[in-house]
């Protein structure tokens, strides 16, 4: 017999994986038709405040694409990973008030007959950020937050230590499953109560303000920055799918999988399973806080509440609505629930009067999100992303349908 | 012909029950062992001490010429060294192909970085068709293989077994749930594969280990009952009053 092609691609190549194609395109487009459409820099038909949104929502799906990697890839529930988001958010914040508190009090100083010493300055710079906490002086956390270098280094480091210690001590110790799952939620609880408290040195429960405005670029005006953001989520989004693509296709992916359907097994093949784990919750977290380190200056503010343990939950009811298992389910989730529940919560929907009870979808919003979730985990598992197998499409099956010669051979076609 | 697994006086208890009480066995280099016995002997037990699944609570498992001890190595260390294992209940990965299954298996570097950069080379798709010629599941390459009868799910995973290349291969129970014309076949794999290694069957059906035609241990109640050919071991007394009897 001629030798039958076989399902094994000797490497990642863009023209093996037409979805990741696909997925990039559509995100081109959008970037350039957003940008063409937008206040800032084209026709004005998109104001500044929503190509925020947008910018906020391609960062949520790049989170949630690394969600449904560690999850749906790996296997691993992890419902913490919107921690590692905002401890990315906290690092680049501490940069960004740092720095525009120190503009600003350098310029209200500057009319004074004598120019302030530098520790005044910091003085006083520490004064503006901390007061609100009763604190004076720059707390040991802020150590590096005057260098925009350092602090980006700490958006990759800090989530990725703290990934990597949680990691190994958990699946050194093999825990998996819903314990693991509720190990998670704890590091995440544990993580926003300290954030809660003014003592922390992360401003409390007020959390940092003013990101919106980056220092230096005080001439390009919200409207430039906004797109200027827009476009780094964008790239952001593309360069983190194909590390993602790269990192589940081949043999590398069929382990990751493996991992997720049998662990037990791949150890007997030999793979060190605790390792590989490792690797894919630290690597998705450092890409997850990367996507909070370019979310939170278009959001303009971060507080401890956006650590909370429900964050990591929505992150997963995104990935499940979507579709996890596949990348471009993951990010459609993300967006399409994020940007519905902006709009119905920011009183978008039109309310619905009963006569007796009128429901106000600010209210209801979170009802109708449990209950789709509810809905799409009972009768459509693969989330929205299995929309994309009703696309006919040329059959390009090896071998035969059924278990044994009298079923369905593949000429016949899908049975 | 020298000694490769030798099992020194091993003991497991599991809730104060001793599920393996001080029990020694040989292995060598090369040829079929069939290890029989009713259900709750141990073998099982016995196989998941052998493969670091389980800590035995006293007792030595030394390994190759060097007799390092396999006591307290992770899982995947002692598959690395060479020892495959097939379960009883066929264990492939359902959602990925028959190929990428025996691609997964083959003997290739296992370091998590090696992995994570490894590129499948022309090589390890002629091995892969090479196992999948041996056992029968050419045409079936692309399939996924939770689209296989449960008889060719058995042979994927004897196949898996033998993409690793290991010195011993550890089979529990492989013709459970297959057909007359099926069992020929794995008892045909068997067979060659024992040519150049060490193949430990755990069987519990007479006919099957008949058919392998090897030298067979019975196990009872955690311990070696009886050693020898199946026609010694089956005329041996305390042998049919606990197992044949029955």
């Amino acid at each position: 017999m001629t030798a039958t092609p076989i399902a094994l691609r000797p490497r990642f190549t863009l023209a093996g994986n037409p979805s990741v194609l696909w997925a990039l395109l559509v995100l081109a487009i959008f970037t350039l038709g957003v940008t063409v459409l937008a206040e800032g820099v084209g026709a004005g038909v998109i104001s500044t405040s929503f190509v925020k949104t947008l910018g906020k929502t391609l960062c949520l799906c790049l989170a949630a694409v690394a969600m449904d990697v560690v999850w749906g890839y790996c296997g691993i529930l992890s419902l913490g990973h919107m921690a590692f988001f905002g401890i990315g958010g906290y690092a680049i914040g501490q940069w960004l008030m740092t720095a525009r508190t120190t503009d600003i009090v350098a310029q209200n100083l500057a009319g004074q007959p004598l120019p302030p010493t530098p520790r005044e300055l910091e003085q006083a710079v520490a004064s503006q950020i901390f007061g609100v906490v009763g604190a004076e002086d720059f707390p040991w956390i802020w150590a590096f937050s005057d260098s925009l270098a350092l602090q980006l280094l700490m958006v990759v480091l800090v989530p990725g230590l703290l990934a990597g210690l949680f990691g190994w001590l958990a699946f050194r110790s093999r825990v998996t499953g819903v314990y693991l799952s509720i190990l998670t939620q704890g590091m995440t609880l544990a993580l926003s109560l300290w954030l809660f408290q003014n003592d922390s040195g992360l401003r409390g429960n007020n959390g940092l303000s003013g990101l919106q405005n980056i220092p230096g670029l005080d001439q390009w005006g919200q409207d430039a920055i906004s797109i200027g953001f827009f476009w780094a989520s964008a790239l952001a989004l593309a360069l983190g799918y194909l590390l993602f693509a790269w990192l589940t296709s081949g043999r590398r992916g069929a382990v990751i999988r493996a991992i997720r359907d049998d662990e037990a097994r791949v150890r007997f093949l030999g793979y060190g399973v605790e390792g590989t784990k490792l690797l894919v919750f630290t690597l998705t977290a450092v890409v997850a806080a990367i996507a909070g380190a370019l979310y939170y200056p278009q959001a303009g503010i971060i507080n401890p509440g956006e650590v909370a343990p429900l964050a990591s939950i929505y992150l997963a009811v995104w990935v499940a609505i979507g579709g996890r298992g596949r990348l471009y389910g993951a990010a459609l989730g993300a967006a399409l629930v994020s940007l519905m529940s902006s709009w119905f919560t920011g009183g978008g929907a039109p309310d619905i009067p009963l006569g007796v009870y009128t429901i106000r979808w600010t209210d209801w919003w979170t009802v109708l999100l449990g209950l789709t979730f509810v809905a799409v985990t009972l009768l459509a598992p693969k989330g929205l992303g299995g929309l994309f197998d009703l696309v006919p499409r040329r059959a390009n099956r090896q071998g035969d349908w059924g278990p044994d010669d009298g079923a369905w051979r593949s000429e016949e076609g899908q049975p | 012909m020298s000694t490769l697994l030798e099992v020194d006086s091993i003991s497991v208890s599991f809730d104060g029950f001793r599920a393996i009480n001080n029990l020694s066995l040989t292995v060598p280099d090369t040829g079929l062992r069939a290890i029989i016995g009713p259900n709750g002997a141990g073998k099982t037990t016995f196989m998941d001490v052998v493969t670091g699944k389980t800590r035995p609570d006293s007792g030595r498992v030394l390994w190759g010429d060097g007799a390092m001890n396999l006591v307290g190595l992770s899982e995947s260390r002692i598959a690395r060294l060479g020892l495959g294992r097939k379960f009883q209940r066929p264990t492939v990965f359902e959602a990925q192909s028959v190929a990428e299954n025996l691609d997964m298996a083959l003997r290739n570097p296992r370091n998590p970085f090696r992995v994570l950069f490894a590129k499948r080379t022309p090589e390890d798709r002629t091995r892969v068709e090479a196992i999948a010629e041996e056992i029968g599941l050419v045409s079936h390459l692309g399939r996924r293989a939770g689209e296989l009868s449960h008889g060719q799910k058995q042979w994927l995973e004897i196949g898996m077994l033998l993409a690793q290349d290991p010195r011993l291969l550890l089979v529990d129970e492989p013709a459970a749930g297959m057909t007359v014309g099926e069992r020929e076949h794995t008892t045909d794999l068997l067979g060659r594969a024992a040519k150049t290694r060490a193949v430990v069957v755990v069987e519990h059906d007479m006919e099957f280990v008949r058919r392998l035609d090897c030298r067979v241990t019975v196990l009872h109640e955690g311990r070696v009952l009886a050693e020898g050919s199946l026609d010694h071991v089956t005329s041996d007394q305390d042998v049919i009053d606990v197992y044949l009897g029955r």
